[in-house]
C-alpha cells in the first residue's frame, strides 16, 4: 500500500488498535445517533475521516453498511407493530433506489472536498430539523393519486385505529429522488429528508413517516452499496467493528431514550453533531479530506 | 376490489418483521466470527487506510473471490461475507413483498415491486462499467 500524500505524518496503528477505536467510536456514533434522531451512520463519517484519517470513500462504505444494519433491524420492530405503510415506502422506493444509484455514480466522480462540505451541510440541516416541533395533522381528503396508488391506510395508536389519508405524490416522490441521491452520495441514510418528504409535502401522520422511512433506508442504502461494493469501498476491516459498534450503541441509546427526556437529549446531541458537522466542512474546505 | 386475498397485511408484516430481524443477527454473526479470525491473525500488522484505490470489480468475482476466501478460512472473506448476508436483507424483503401482494392480489404493488427489484438488478449488473 502506498504512503499517504499528506503533509502531516500518516497516521500508523496497528490492526487491532484500529479496531479496537474504530468499534468504540462506532458505538459512540450509535449512541449518539440514536439519542439525537439522526442514526449512527452519520457520526461515523466525521469520526472516521477527522480522527482516524481513513480516506472518506471507506467511510461512506462503512457507513451506509451501518444504515443498512440498523434500518433492517429497527424496522423489524415497527413493521410488525403495524404502523409502517408498505405500499408507500414501496412506491417511494422507486424514487429513492434510482436517486440512490445516481448518487453512488455520482461519488465516484466528485471531488471528495465537496463531498465531506455536502455531508457537513446535510448534516446541520439534519440536525435542525429533528429539533423542529412537528404538527400533528391528518388529510381526510386524499388526492386522486393516492387514493390510485391505494396509499391511504391506518395504523394503531394504543386501542384504536387511526385512519389517514395523504396527497402531493409527485412533490413527495421528488424529494425522495433527492433523498436517495444524497444517500448514495454521502452514505447517509437521509432519514431527515425522507421525513419531510412524508410528513411535510404528503401531509402522512409522523408516526407513519418514521416509521416508514426507516423501513425504506434499508432498501435504498443496499441500492448504492452494491455499487459501492464493486468499486471497493467496502473495506471489511473497517466495516466490521463499524457495523457491530453502531448497533450496539444504537440499542443502548434506544433503552435510555425511554427512561428519559427526549426532548433536552436531542438538544444536547444535536449540538455535538452540528459541531462534528462544523469540523468536516472546515476540513473539506482546506482541503484535508 | 378485494376478492378474497391469501394473505392478510398483518401476516404480512409479522412474516417481513421476523425474517428481518432474525437476517440482521445472522449476518453480523458471521461478520463477528470473521472479524476474529481476522484480528488474531494481524492484530500486530500496520493499517493504512489514508489512500483509496479504486477497483472496478464486477459482482461476480467479488462474490468468487469471497467464497474462495471463506473456504480458506479467511478472515476478511468472512467479514465480507456477512456484510453480504446483510445486503441481502432488504433484497430479499423485496422478494418477500413481492410474493405477499401477489397473494393479496394486488397487482399493482406486484408491478411497482418488479421495478424497484429491477432497479436494483440494474444496479448489480450496471454498477461497475462507469
Amino acid at each position: 500500500m502506498e504512503l499517504a500524500k499528506f503533509d502531516q505524518t500518516p497516521l500508523q496503528m496497528t490492526v487491532l488498535t484500529f479496531t479496537l477505536i474504530m468499534f468504540l467510536g462506532a458505538y459512540c456514533a450509535g449512541f449518539i445517533g440514536s439519542l439525537s434522531g439522526l442514526g449512527g451512520g452519520v457520526v461515523i463519517i466525521p469520526l472516521l475521516t477527522t480522527m482516524l484519517h481513513v480516506d472518506i470513500h471507506y467511510a461512506i462504505g462503512a457507513a451506509l453498511v451501518s444504515v443498512i444494519a440498523t434500518s433492517s433491524g429497527s424496522a423489524a420492530a415497527y413493521v410488525k407493530e403495524g404502523i409502517t405503510n408498505m405500499r408507500l415506502g414501496m412506491f417511494l422506493e422507486i424514487a429513492t433506489t434510482i436517486g440512490a444509484i445516481s448518487g453512488a455514480l455520482l461519488a465516484a466522480i466528485a471531488p471528495t472536498s465537496f463531498i465531506a462540505v455536502l455531508f457537513g451541510c446535510t448534516l446541520i440541516f439534519s440536525s435542525l430539523n429533528s429539533l423542529r416541533k412537528k404538527e400533528a395533522h391528518t388529510v381526510e381528503h386524499s388526492s386522486p393519486l393516492a387514493l390510485a396508488l391505494k396509499l391511504p391506510a391506518t395504523y394503531p395508536d394504543r386501542t384504536k385505529q387511526i385512519a389517514y389519508g395523504t396527497k402531493n405524490v409527485i412533490g413527495g416522490f421528488s424529494m425522495m429522488a433527492l433523498a436517495g441521491m444524497l444517500s448514495g452520495l454521502l452514505g447517509i441514510g437521509s432519514g431527515a429528508f425522507k421525513v419531510i418528504a412524508m410528513d411535510n409535502i404528503m401531509k402522512i401522520p409522523f408516526k407513519v413517516s418514521t416509521t416508514t422511512s426507516n423501513f425504506m433506508m434499508g432498501v435504498t442504502a443496499t441500492a448504492s452499496a452494491v455499487i459501492y461494493l464493486q468499486k471497493g469501498y467496502i473495506e471489511p476491516a473497517i466495516c466490521m467493528p463499524a457495523v457491530i459498534g453502531v448497533l450496539l450503541g444504537a440499542m443502548t441509546g434506544a433503552s435510555i431514550l425511554i427512561k428519559a427526556d427526549p426532548k433536552k437529549l436531542r438538544l444536547f446531541f444535536s449540538v455535538i453533531i452540528i459541531l462534528l458537522a462544523i469540523n468536516m466542512i472546515y476540513n473539506g474546505i482546506l482541503g484535508k479530506i | 376490489m378485494k376478492n378474497k386475498p391469501l394473505l392478510k397485511d398483518t401476516d404480512m408484516q409479522f412474516i417481513i418483521g421476523t425474517l428481518l430481524r432474525y437476517g440482521v443477527w445472522i449476518s453480523l454473526s458471521i461478520a463477528a466470527i470473521g472479524g476474529l479470525i481476522y484480528l488474531f491473525g494481524h492484530e500486530a500488522e500496520l493499517v493504512q487506510y489514508q489512500t483509496f484505490k479504486e477497483h472496478d470489480h464486477d459482482i461476480f468475482s467479488v462474490l468468487q473471490n469471497t467464497f474462495i476466501g471463506v473456504m480458506h478460512g479467511r478472515g476478511r472473506s468472512i467479514i465480507l461475507l456477512g456484510v453480504l448476508l446483510l445486503f441481502l436483507t432488504p433484497i430479499l424483503r423485496l422478494v418477500f413483498s413481492l410474493v405477499a401482494f401477489f397473494f393479496e392480489k394486488d397487482y399493482l404493488y406486484v408491478g411497482i415491486t418488479l421495478f424497484v427489484i429491477g432497479i436494483i438488478c440494474f444496479s448489480i449488473f450496471f454498477g461497475f462499467a462507469h
